[in-house]
């Protein structure tokens, strides 16, 4: 049985990522302390609402460290929207929050001129070596994502007033601007081979 | 820009789908729980998700059945009805809801647009607009129509966008239920005034209409009566877009 444990991060509704996991046969559990986020084999961190309220959410719960270690390590951890966001450094969004800096990268908002939040379904293009990500279609909802593609992940991109990094992935973990767990059974799938094939590390 | 949508709309009443003609005259038309999942199957983009009874009844939203759609469904849910303060759409959101629909309540009170905003995000925060036309333009009405407010409802679009709503659900109340097309004007009306998606409602019968009020500027069509009586699929819809030249998710 993988141990599946999702990141409370207060502002985020769990139920859809909830949901979602349930339907794939998981157990998920939610992360009290360091040690279920250290010692987990699946760790989702989930992301609805603001960069910094998130981000002041994850330390207030003293749950930034073992985030930042587990990322660092490579061990299975799946980032969602802002989840992803928050592997950055910081985000326009909120300007003078800490995110956990796995990432050296401010997150910015979507140039001018183009509709924001963007909301609505998007195709996906993964890069060759990203063979978790199969091409698809995907939901987003979100105004602002990583500028650029950092050093050493993986990626596949999206467009939306130019193209962008839309999901990234190294070792077994793997970030995505898009919500998986809202992405029908394109998502569904995605949520399954990750679980699957990651998780030995832990 | 992302693909256009097709949001299939389940009105509840007392745990079951129901729809009408101008917000009366209800009818059964199924359970939700199956109709959310067959329209996923048919290759809906997002489920809303209306109690329509909460508001006139004074009641806040029938959480089972947001528990229970949620369960069977991998796509969106935005789900709206008797939310009149943040504590609402939080339980709304905690039940498994993805984005918040406000109506009456916020005309009463606006700050709630920006209260839900801060909190969830505008992402989150559906502002849905019941609008009639009238002498110069169009009213918004509220309580599921009965009742009008003398507020512009392009006006107020603006206005609540500027207070932090990310999306408006649009609905022609003069079309609603009547199957003769969306209200075009109406929707160019608040696109023009807005940068936010707006998902246009009422009056959809053919796939003419859904092309129609796409190419008029929404970002998402409505659609219920029309699925729920049977008369087309959302694939069928669908295909009928993909062949009129509107990007869709296949």
């Amino acid at each position: 049985m993988r141990d599946v444990v999702v990141v409370p991060t207060g502002t985020a509704n769990l139920a859809s990522m909830l949901a979602a996991l349930r339907r794939v046969g998981a157990l998920p559990r939610l992360a009290r302390d360091p040690s279920d986020v250290a010692d987990a084999s699946h760790v989702v961190l989930p992301g609805v609402g603001s960069f910094g309220a998130a981000a002041a959410a994850l330390r207030r719960a003293g749950l930034r460290d073992a985030l930042v270690d587990r990322v660092s390590a490579r061990k299975a951890t799946l980032a969602v929207c802002v989840g992803m966001q928050l592997l950055a450094e910081a985000s326009e969004e909120s300007p003078g929050a800490g995110g956990l800096g796995v990432i050296a990268a401010t997150v910015t908002r979507f140039p001018d001129g183009t509709q924001v939040p963007q909301i609505g379904w998007s195709s996906v293009e993964p890069a060759s070596g990203l063979d978790l990500i199969h091409p698809g279609w995907a939901y987003f909802a979100n105004s602002y994502r990583l500028p650029t593609v950092p050093q050493g992940w993986l990626q596949a991109t999206s467009e939306h007033g130019g193209r962008y990094v839309s999901a990234i992935l190294r070792g077994e973990v793997l970030a995505c601007q898009f919500h998986p767990e809202l992405s029908g059974v394109w998502g569904t799938s995605l949520i399954e081979r990750w679980l699957a094939s990651t998780g030995e590390a832990a | 820009m992302p693909a256009r949508r097709v949001v299939p709309c389940l009105d509840i009443d007392d745990g079951r789908v129901v729809k009408g003609v101008r917000f009366s005259g209800l009818r059964d038309a199924g359970d939700p729980v199956e109709s959310a999942r067959v329209y996923e199957e048919q290759g809906a983009d997002e489920i809303v998700l209306l109690d329509v009874s909460a508001t006139p009844q004074g009641r806040a939203h029938n959480l089972g059945v947001v528990d229970r759609v949620r369960r069977v469904l991998s796509i969106p849910l935005t789900v709206g009805g008797g939310v009149r303060q943040v504590a609402d759409a939080a339980r709304l959101l905690e039940a498994g809801a993805d984005k918040v629909g406000v109506n009456t309540a916020a005309v009463i009170r606006p700050e709630l647009i920006t209260e839900m905003s801060e909190r969830f995000g505008a992402q989150c925060t559906v502002l849905a607009v019941d609008a009639a036309r009238s002498d110069t333009g169009w009213e918004v009405v509220v309580e599921s129509g009965s009742r009008r407010t003398g507020l512009d409802a392009v006006e107020w679009c603006a206005k609540a966008v500027s207070a932090g709503a990310g999306e408006i659900l649009l609905t022609s109340w003069d079309r609603d239920g009547t199957g003769l097309g969306y209200d075009l004007d109406l929707v160019r009306a608040v696109c023009s005034r807005v940068s936010v998606p707006v998902i246009a409602s009422g009056g959809a019968k053919t796939p003419e209409h859904i092309v129609d009020v796409l190419a008029a500027g929404a970002a998402a069509a409505l659609v219920a009566s029309i699925l729920h009586d049977g008369v087309t699929t959302v694939s069928e819809l669908k295909r009928q877009l993909i062949a009129a030249g509107v990007e869709v998710r296949p």
